[in-house]
């Protein structure tokens, strides 16, 4: 299990490469990465805030948690901080199981709690004025299904 | 204890963090405390239901008792991934 969280962009392809090298014992290895999305009006860019310490604790906690409920030979959590531009990867996870049904379902897992369960704050700057992303009810909800 | 504060309860208060001198027993006594400080702190703390709540690093919930706590954070909902 690895979890990072930093400033600088990640490589997803030198990522997720050396974590499939390292999975003799799985079939499945599911990768997941969120990019900053344009909105209406042109975005200039997402600034994303944490709480170092609780960000990297929380995450590491829905790791783990991850492993006890699905079958995960290994878990990789890789979340960005700071000013983003439209198009950079914001983050990514990869799980590898024996099955792809523990993979996707541990990746889905992983996505639903890091959205509303890991201490980030986006804030999207549309032509010049910065705006908080509010949460979703519907990202709430998400958890209730596992 | 050091009090925290993210995202848009920062911005509104005006700063990242202070210490905080207090005897407080749960949470939602600290935020009473900082209610009645000055205006920002009240606009900040306006609506509870809006803000979430971490003691010592863990979510926690506003009736947390504070009795050897070092560190709580206040914050909007996360909107991470």
């Amino acid at each position: 299990m690895r979890v990072v969280v930093q400033e600088a962009p990640f490589d997803l392809g030198a990522e997720a490469d050396a974590f499939a090298k390292g999975q003799s014992r799985s079939g499945a290895i599911v990768t997941f990465t969120g990019v900053v999305r344009d909105v209406a009006g042109g975005l200039d860019a997402m600034e994303i805030e944490h709480y170092p310490g609780m960000t990297e604790a929380a995450l590491t906690d829905i790791a783990s948690e991850a492993t006890t409920r699905w079958s995960l030979e290994d878990t990789l959590v890789i979340h960005r901080h700071g000013r983003l531009a439209p198009g950079e990867m914001i983050m990514m996870v990869a799980t590898a199981a024996p099955h792809r049904k523990d993979a996707f379902e541990a990746a889905e897992y992983l996505m639903d709690y890091l959205k509303s369960r890991a201490p980030f704050w986006k804030r999207e700057i549309v032509a010049g004025t910065p705006r908080w992303v509010d949460a979703k009810d519907a990202d709430e909800d998400a958890l209730r299904r596992w | 204890m050091d009090v925290l504060y993210f995202a848009w309860v920062r911005e509104r208060i005006g700063l990242p963090r202070e210490v905080v001198q207090t005897d407080a027993a749960t949470v939602m006594d600290l935020v009473e405390e900082l209610r009645v400080r000055e205006d920002r702190y009240a606009a900040a703390f306006a609506d509870i239901t809006a803000l979430r709540v971490a003691v010592d690093q863990v979510l926690s919930d506003f009736d947390t008792p504070l009795d050897g706590v070092r560190e709580v954070a206040f914050f909007p909902p996360m909107t991470g991934g």
